[in-house]
């Protein structure tokens, strides 16, 4: 018997999905690259068994995970297992778990070993027979970044760049590329191989809840639209401050240095969500060609870099090191909407306190005509998003004293999200590995975006590789940072206290 | 967690609303890191005897808890009002923000309900949602309370008769939002089917479906027809459907056992109910099967409470549509 179905266009859309919040996820078989290193076991891992515990998996779901290290499939899993127990947000359920690694695979071999892809290539036959049809194909790399390239050129050269029947999908972890250079390099040497559309360069910031809320407070209340504009924005500080180290990590940062590991991409995301214009759709392509618009207006900053005392002192830190642990910049919009608005940034380690805000400060008003003696008197409003410790809005507002006079102070109206939803926040990672699953890029950095950021921080990438001899500003472990930093700062403002 | 605890005999709603706002100055005072939580007000109705249990279940909520829980205990014989006021927090060692829960517990009698607004009203944290759940009688009581309501929470299991709970249901849906726990135990089972016929060439085995076999615990019957009802209405049957079979199984859980789908040529999906998932079974065309496990841990009766919670601030637009159709299947 047939049912009757009145005009349901079954092949262009699922009439099963509308309401649901959880929307399917093709079969697919995840590989990690670089399975045995620390963000696999500390993050990758852990994401997929929260996603597995949801039930947010695709119906089937295959993993297999390839790095250099000799090891059994049973050994890969027995070591999935510990980090999962280790490292997940939530206690596992052990027939969920079980479920999800007792047919993982291992693939040992070194990245540029044809015979690891011809494996690979076997494995992924095998998973889609076992599942009666081809499943989508997702290459993770987490992976140093030099292996990048060789990769997705083994990936090429084995076939496995595409796929008859299923999608074919590679998901890049940061940092993409060491500078302008390099990232274009690279952006070539992947394109090459696979279609822009099958490349999600990761920026795990961009799967925060908090870095997609500010998108909500922009674009879903009218309150702020009228004002977020040259005419009464005065000024924007974007502080990343950490109060840690580098906590072992000596051969990354000293190789990065604040610059590419917070300015470069963390922070110029969150100054592009900021600034740019609205979207016409929340299309990954709408979305991201407004970042790439107001990135691209971004003047190139003027120079300025610190490095902290101690941190020479750090493990694994050469005594000459000159790389820098404290950076602060002045950034222009050359666009309608923000000419001539200064943007400072500021991130660095070791600082009073851990704090990812951004402030916007308003225009003063044009009259005062209240009495100012014997009050801190009418201050500019502002805007102050926190990204994190404690995810929230405040807007300062000016009220008066209680008393016989007309004296104002300023107060704040405070939100907090934790006090105002049920749920919480799921870690970055289970989003973004789920939307690379769907094939959803909005949360994803597109080629002619990665270049754009780096676009920004280069000239003083560039600057500061020339001048070896300058003596680099301190500041102590524990403080607001170096006290040039002040002198980007025009006329009576400050740095926010941390 | 740490508690504030007030307590009064023979009190007034002003004297319970104004305790409130002092343990919350009070704690604020000590701890400046303190913010009470400003989400959704949960109204309670219960019979004494079944305070305990109930105030179990909702501990039982996990992260998903109401802002404000306000318990009312209706008592035989009881003229006065006997309240507690309990404000929960964890501490906070340093200067993150610590949030807070109120719960407030009520002992009413009978004589009471005729006016439960006049001592609920004054006890609601102001523009947030409220949500009404009563769930062991006591139902006109949210004819009552609908001035004051966004969201009712029921259970059209509770009801005996399949029809009844789904026409009481019905009966709310005109007037507030309905967070139905029949219909979130279909939720895995829903979004396994839309996976399971999400790729196109599948896909078009919607239009093909010969019968449906749905598998649930005796007393889930609601359940089962809510899950037809959401393929009528999803799929738009217009008279002629397949042939659909409800199966009584014995099982612990509350809720669906399985379900089985057949189309064309003897193809079929069956989903049943596993240890970390579901089972699936595939038989195709020639009669080759496949099987495998689909990932998902149980939620538990606690976990489906809790979702309750959560979706008063979300709006399902599938519910009504399946709940008619559900209706119509049942009649």
């Amino acid at each position: 018997m047939s049912t009757t179905v009145e005009d349901l266009h079954l092949t262009d859309e699922n009439p099963l999905v509308e309401g649901l919040e959880r929307l399917p996820v093709r079969p697919t078989v995840l590989v990690i690259f670089g399975a045995t290193g620390d963000l696999a076991h500390r993050k990758l891992l852990p994401a997929l068994y929260n996603l597995a515990h949801e039930g947010a998996l695709p119906e089937r779901f295959e993993l297999v995970g390839i790095a250099r290290r000799g090891q059994s499939d049973d050994d890969f899993r027995q070591d999935a297992r510990e980090s999962i127990e280790r490292f997940s947000r939530r206690k596992p359920d052990p027939d969920v778990l079980s479920g999800l690694l007792g047919d993982a695979r291992y693939i040992s071999g070194t990245f540029d070993d044809d015979n690891a892809y011809g494996q690979l290539d076997r494995t992924l036959h095998e998973l889609d027979e076992k599942a009666g049809h081809r499943l989508n194909r997702v290459f993770y790399m987490s992976t140093a970044p030099e292996f990048f390239p060789v990769i997705v050129a083994k990936l090429g050269g084995a076939g496995l760049d595409e796929c008859q029947d299923a999608a074919t999908r590679v998901v890049i972890e940061k940092p993409f590329g060491y500078d302008l250079d390099s990232a274009r390099r690279l952006n070539a040497e992947v394109l090459d191989v696979f279609d822009e559309s099958q490349v999600f360069r990761i920026d795990h910031y961009l799967g925060k809840e908090t870095v997609q809320n500010l998108m909500a407070l922009r674009f879903s209340n009218a309150l702020f639209e009228p004002v977020w504009n040259r005419n009464f924005v005065d000024y924007v500080q974007i502080t990343a401050a950490e109060d840690l180290g580098i906590e072992g990590r000596a051969g990354y940062y000293d190789h990065a240095g604040a610059l590419r590991d917070l300015v470069q991409n963390h922070m110029l995301q969150l100054l592009s969500l900021l600034t740019m214009e609205p979207p016409s759709s929340f299309d990954a392509n709408r979305v991201r060609d407004e970042k790439v618009k107001v990135l691209e207006a971004i003047v190139p900053p003027e120079v300025g870099g610190k490095t902290v005392p101690g941190y020479l002192e750090e493990e694994g830190i050469p005594s000459d090191s000159r790389t820098e642990t404290y950076a602060a910049l002045r950034l222009h919009v050359s666009n309608w909407r923000w000419s001539g608005v200064p943007f400072y940034l500021r991130t660095g380690k070791r600082l009073t306190r851990r704090v990812t805000e951004i402030v916007v400060t308003l225009k003063p008003v044009p009259h005062v005509a209240f009495q100012t003696h014997g009050s801190i008197g009418i201050q500019p409003n502002q805007v102050i998003l926190t990204v994190q410790p404690d995810e929230g809005v405040s807007v300062s507002l000016g009220a008066k004293i209680p008393g016989p006079t007309m004296r104002i102070r300023p107060v704040h109206m405070e939100f907090h999200y934790g006090t105002s939803f049920v749920s919480e926040s799921p870690e970055a990672y289970e989003r973004l590995i789920l939307d690379a699953m769907r094939g959803d890029a909005t949360l994803f950095t597109r080629n002619d975006e990665i270049e754009a950021l780096w676009g920004i921080v280069d000239p003083i990438l560039t600057a500061w590789q020339q001048d070896t001899s300058s003596p680099i500003p301190q500041y102590p472990s524990g403080s607001a940072g170096p006290e040039e930093a002040g002198a980007l700062l025009e006329g009576s403002r400050r740095w926010r206290r941390l | 967690m740490s508690e504030d605890v007030w307590a009064d005999s023979d009190t007034t709603p002003d004297a319970i609303e104004a305790a409130l706002r002092g343990l919350l100055r009070e704690r604020h005072a000590a701890d400046v890191a303190i913010a009470p939580a400003r989400v959704l007000n949960l109204i309670v109705i219960v019979d004494r005897s079944w305070k305990g249990e109930i105030a179990n279940r909702l501990e039982r909520v996990g992260r998903y808890h109401a802002s404000r829980t306000i318990l009312c205990a209706v008592e035989e014989g009881r003229d006065t009002l006997d309240a507690v006021a309990v404000m929960s927090y964890a501490e906070s060692p340093g200067s993150e923000l610590t949030v807070a829960h109120e719960r407030v517990e009520i002992d009413i009698g009978p004589e009471h309900l005729a006016r439960l607004d006049t001592i609920v009203d004054p006890v609601l944290v102001s523009d947030l949602q409220t949500m009404l759940w009563v769930p062991h009688g006591h139902h006109g009581v949210a004819d009552i309370l609908m001035p004051m309501l966004d969201v009712i929470l029921l259970d059209s299991e509770d009801e005996e008769e399949l029809g009844a709970g789904l026409e009481r249901a019905a009966g709310c849906v005109p007037t507030v939002y309905v967070v139905d726990l029949a219909w979130l135990r279909t939720t895995p089972w829903r979004e396994r089917l839309a996976a399971s016929f999400d790729p196109p060439d599948r896909r078009v085995a919607l239009e093909e479906l010969e019968a449906i076999t749905i598998r649930h615990k005796p007393s889930s019957r609601a359940s089962a027809a809510l899950l037809v009802g959401w393929l009528a209405s999803r799929l738009r049957w217009n008279g002629e459907r397949p042939k659909i079979e409800l199966t009584a199984v014995e099982q612990d859980a509350p809720g669906l056992a399985g379900v089985t789908v057949s189309w064309c040529d003897g193809c079929s999906l069956s989903l049943d109910r596993d240890r970390g998932g579901l089972r699936a079974r595939e038989l195709g065309p020639g009669g080759e099967e496949r099987v495998w496990k689909v990932l998902g841990a149980s939620r538990g009766e606690g976990g489906i409470l809790g979702e309750g919670v959560r979706q008063a601030l979300l709006r399902d637009p599938t519910y009504g549509p399946a709940l008619d159709a559900a209706r119509e299947f049942c009649a």
